[in-house]
């Protein structure tokens, strides 16, 4: 018989959300199923995906409220009298956060229906390869049919389940945000951007925060450790309390309800302890695709990841299904990425279009303190792809205009642009290390994207005062071993 | 030859005055006159090549009798002063949007003027220090001294205490750059102020009426009402003239929705002091530019900001023969930075039909030094230069306007591409949702390569800096299209 929809969406976040919008806009009959299991501490939410609910979202705002923080600090500097001391109430956060993702549930609710998209609550799993069991929460089943469907169900934070202890007491970033009560003294292990950017906007709302590390601290990024050391160094002087090369053992509940962490420290080789009012886990997410049922209908996923196999045109193994976002192989873990395959996958299935997605080159920002974002090549990877004698790297230590008044720190404002040596001096890679970094970023993101030179770069006229004009003017090498502090006007 | 012409008329104009005739060697290579921006920048890269050189720096008091050291403008009383201001007025922004995510302080909160100021102040200091360390260690000689040619290849130092001293060089670069323009209305010189005093202010400037429509009245306007300031805006015609009009017209709407007050069609035509003090009580009378009308206010401070001139005519260029604009006093230059005297170069806000940007003139004198000295032949690329007006919402821009555009290529040969967006960080505090602004211009024949680019928000200038990387690469449409944003930062849009 005939497939009811020409699309179904499973997974409402970034990637399904904008597929299955930019389908109907072909005049196609799309459904989308989105369900959130709560967490094992009971948090749940509505429509939009890890970004809106548990993600970018919450944590820049509250990144910005730790900001904001630092603000005050220097305001007094620029003259503003501001009276001692000054508190931060996390409920007042939490709520206005909260109340602001609400709206943006409700937004997408209304998006759907004014593209005439049909919303589904409910957990997917395949019956067959063009067959969707639909389950609500009160166990009410509906059974979908469609064309083509696309699998965007995301991931969800790991737990480290083989610490006594970790799955009972301690929460991780789907539960963060949405906690109406402080989080109070807080333990982060292990370290990811996650772990990291969470640590840092606790510290910076005045909780004493501690970051347990095993190893190094932002896997996949610039490996040097050189902006991740860079990062961790200044979220150090910024207060937040670091634990290095030390792995939790188990999580006991005290009388007190406070939570008492027991840690290796490899180092010295020792067993530590101290208490906390809550652990939050950051080792990693992974991929929801457990209950969809794949191995029914047959789409391949890696054996060690979970991650669902897809090529170029973001298809797995079975025609007419495909996958997009967190949940695939070898893909960033980004919502503009998944936002951009989602609508370039609706465009080839029903527009006529053969676009594929290009995944090179993808700009981030980690949202630390002070913040790192950076768009291509690593230091590393470049040494590695290109040899080391190949490629030059220009850097420069600069210090924030803003800074200068209120006497900030700038020791970790740094940035360093990777180039091939020979020829045209294309630029492999580009790093930032400061205020507004994310901002900084973008237009270079474009630039590098054009295949931009280093003569080009020198060739931009810087805009003053900025942070971003000293991107045009990096001229000292590393290889030249001179000392890389911007000087003067 | 018109050198040797020009040469020969000066060395019988300086021989009928007395003066020496011209030696075969020089005190130095290379003069500079003028220690801002421009000047300094191509001093430290001429002494990098071991040239001997000297700079002259001075600064004529204002009529309120301000003064200040080595840097120029941009360091003393342009980009640096304005830009920590412009700080000090978003941190006030700041402080209010802190309240909604969560942070608790006294109800009222004040600004004091002479702490800002006094940091500020110490700041420049340091770079003033900065500067003259700079050129000590380049070996460069630095005189605090008012130069002005008197014959060919020498130059007349007059000092603070009027001793005058003559050098003379193989080439000159002036780098004299601008001052404040007075409007020439009674009153004008005695009670008003300018850009120049602004910045070292020693009292609140408080109910402060700023004259003009360049982007300094703005910027400064805009950063007083900031601090919490009664600020006014008399307009004679249109805002920001040069720049895109649409986008002048959103910043000025945006003003006025948080608190400055515009009086447009209007020119103050005298100034009276009714009570003095610091600040004191004056009186503006202005005239409608339509009608009759006439119009009186009242006010602690007159900061006029109506444009600005060279500083070109009293340095004694017509004894060397070098041309200006004899309305404009802008140097006409070719595209080598040569005046029509051969051994006579010049750079910065002094050139006509240039950009007046700080990063231009440290460019422009960067690649002229390494052309005489160093067999460069890399010419200074004026095209696609960006500029960020810091207005309380922040003006980034690089390429064509949509006016200019649309004149050059016609209006049906270009794409314009926009979009309104709300920075997340206003979200919680319930701030505009659709005063920040984005547009693309785009030439259709040219594979749409983008031509002009133009954002109105927070941290326009970081935004825009990488985009104008972008254009200089000839980035197209499609190139935009294809490359993934960063969230959530304001310059995915």
């Amino acid at each position: 018989g005939k497939n009811e929809y020409d699309l179904l969406v499973i997974g409402g976040g970034s990637g399904g959300l904008a597929c299955a919008k930019e389908a109907a806009q072909f005049g196609r009959k799309v459904a989308v199923l989105d369900y959130v299991e709560p967490s094992p501490q009971g948090t749940s939410w509505g429509i939009g995906g890890t970004c809106v609910n548990v993600g970018c979202i919450p944590k820049k705002l509250m990144h910005q409220a730790a900001l904001l923080g630092s603000a005050l600090k220097d305001a007094q500097h620029y003259g503003w009298n501001i009276a001692q001391p000054v508190h931060h109430t996390w409920s007042v956060m939490a709520q206005a956060v909260q109340n602001y993702v609400k709206s943006l549930n409700w937004g997408h609710r209304v998006q759907l229906q004014d593209k005439k998209v049909k919303y589904f609550n409910m957990k997917g799993s395949f019956s067959d390869p063009h067959t969707v069991r639909g389950l609500t929460k009160a166990g009410k089943e509906t059974v979908v049919t469609a064309d083509n469907i696309v699998l965007a169900t995301g991931g969800r934070p790991k737990y480290p389940t083989h610490i006594a202890g970790a799955l009972e007491y301690g929460i991780t970033s789907d539960d963060l945000f949405w906690l109406k009560e402080s989080p109070g003294k807080t333990l982060t292990p292990f370290v990811f951007n996650v772990s990291l950017e969470c640590a840092g906007f606790l510290t910076g709302i005045g909780l004493d925060t501690t970051v347990m590390m095993r190893s190094i601290p932002l896997r996949g990024f610039d490996q040097a450790s050189q902006m991740a050391s860079l990062v961790t160094e200044h979220m150090e002087s910024y207060g937040t309390k670091f634990l290095k090369r030390c792995f939790p053992s188990k999580v006991e509940k005290l009388e007190s309800n406070r939570l008492q962490v027991t840690w290796k420290n490899s180092d010295r080789g020792t067993e530590e302890t101290d208490s906390f009012d809550t652990v939050m886990w950051a080792v990693g997410r992974a991929p929801d695709t457990k209950t969809l049922n794949l191995e029914t209908v047959g789409v391949k996923t890696n054996s060690e990841t979970g991650k669902i196999i897809v090529d170029a045109s973001e298809a797995t193994s079975v025609p007419h299904i495909y996958a997009i976002g967190d949940i695939t192989e070898g893909r960033p873990e980004l919502t503009p990425t998944a936002i951009a395959a989602g609508k370039l996958l609706a465009q080839r299935l029903f527009g006529q279009s053969s676009e594929l997605m290009d995944y090179d080159n993808v700009p981030t920002t980690v949202f630390t303190p002070l913040e790192y974002g950076c768009v291509g090549l690593s230091e590393e990877a470049a040494v590695q792809c290109h040899g080391s004698d190949n490629i030059e790297v220009f850097h420069a230590y600069y210090k924030p205009l803003e800074f200068t008044v209120p006497e900030r720190d700038a020791t970790q404002c740094y940035m360093k642009m990777v180039c091939l040596r020979e020829g045209e001096q294309r630029i492999l890679g580009l790093h930032f290390i400061g205020p507004n970094a994310g901002e900084v970023i973008q237009g270079f993101a474009l630039g590098i994207k054009c295949g931009a030179t280093y003569p080009q770069l020198m060739k931009t006229v810087g805009i003053h005062p900025t942070c971003a004009e000293e991107v045009t003017k990096l001229h000292i090498t590393k290889r030249s071993g001179l000392d890389a502090t911007v000087t003067g006007c | 030859s018109v050198q040797a012409h020009n040469e020969d008329k000066a060395q019988k104009l300086m021989e009928m005055n007395g003066l020496k005739p011209v030696p075969d060697s020089y005190d130095y290579d290379l003069i500079v006159i003028g220690g801002g921006s421009g000047g300094l920048a191509a001093a430290k890269e001429a002494a990098k090549y071991e040239k001997k050189v000297m700079v002259l720096d001075f600064v004529t008091p204002t009529p309120q009798g301000s003064s200040w050291g080595l840097g120029g403008t941009c360091v003393n009383v342009g980009c640096i002063p304005k830009k920590l201001m412009h700080q000090a007025a978003l941190l006030g922004q700041a402080l209010q949007d802190s309240r909604k995510f969560g942070w608790q302080f006294t109800e009222e909160v004040k600004h004091n003027w002479m702490t800002m100021t006094e940091s500020v102040q110490n700041y420049i200091g340091s770079l003033n220090w900065g500067y003259r360390v700079a050129l000590r260690d380049n070996k460069v000689t630095y005189e605090n001294a008012y130069g002005e040619f008197v014959g060919p290849h020498t130059i007349k130092a007059t000092n603070k205490r009027g001793v005058e001293k003559l050098y003379t060089a193989e080439r000159f670069l002036i780098a004299t750059g601008e001052r404040p323009r007075y409007l020439g209305i009674p009153g004008d010189k005695e009670y008003c102020i300018s850009s120049d005093d602004l910045f070292s202010l020693p009292y609140c400037p408080g109910k402060t009426l700023v004259v003009g429509a360049s982007y300094v009245a703005l910027e400064c306007a805009g950063f007083l009402a900031g601090l919490g300031l009664d600020v006014t805006v008399m307009v004679r015609s249109i805002l920001l003239r040069g720049f895109d009009q649409d986008m002048a017209n959103k910043i000025g709407e945006y003003m006025k929705e948080h608190g400055v007050n515009f009086i447009r069609e209007f020119v103050p035509i005298k100034v009276e002091q009714i009570e003095e003090g610091t600040p004191g009580r004056l009186k503006v009378t202005a005239k409608s530019t339509t009608g009759n009308q006439i119009i009186e206010g009242e006010y602690n401070t007159v900061l006029l900001a109506i444009g600005r001139d060279p500083c070109t005519r009293k340095i004694g260029l017509d004894k060397v023969g070098v041309h200006i604009n004899e309305k404009t006093g802008k140097i006409p230059v070719n595209d080598e930075e040569q005046t029509n005297v051969p051994y006579i170069y010049a750079v910065g806000d002094i050139l006509q039909d240039k950009l007046e940007l700080t990063p231009v003139a440290i460019q422009a004198g960067r690649l002229l030094i390494r052309r005489l000295y160093a067999g460069a032949t890399t010419k200074c690329d004026y095209v696609n230069v960006p500029t960020t007006v810091f207005t309380p919402l922040e003006y980034g821009a690089c390429g064509y306007s949509e006016e200019t555009a649309a004149e050059k290529f016609g209006e049906e040969n270009i794409e314009v591409y926009h979009s309104h967006f709300w920075p997340l960080e206003w979200t919680v505090p319930s701030r505009d949702n659709n005063k920040c602004y984005a547009k693309i211009i785009c030439n259709i024949q040219d594979n749409e390569r983008v031509i002009g680019f133009h954002v109105l928000g927070p941290n326009a200038g970081e935004v825009t800096q990488g985009f104008a990387a972008a254009i200089k690469c000839g980035v197209t449409k499609e190139q935009l299209d294809s490359t993934v944003g960063i969230h959530p930062v304001c310059a995915e849009v």
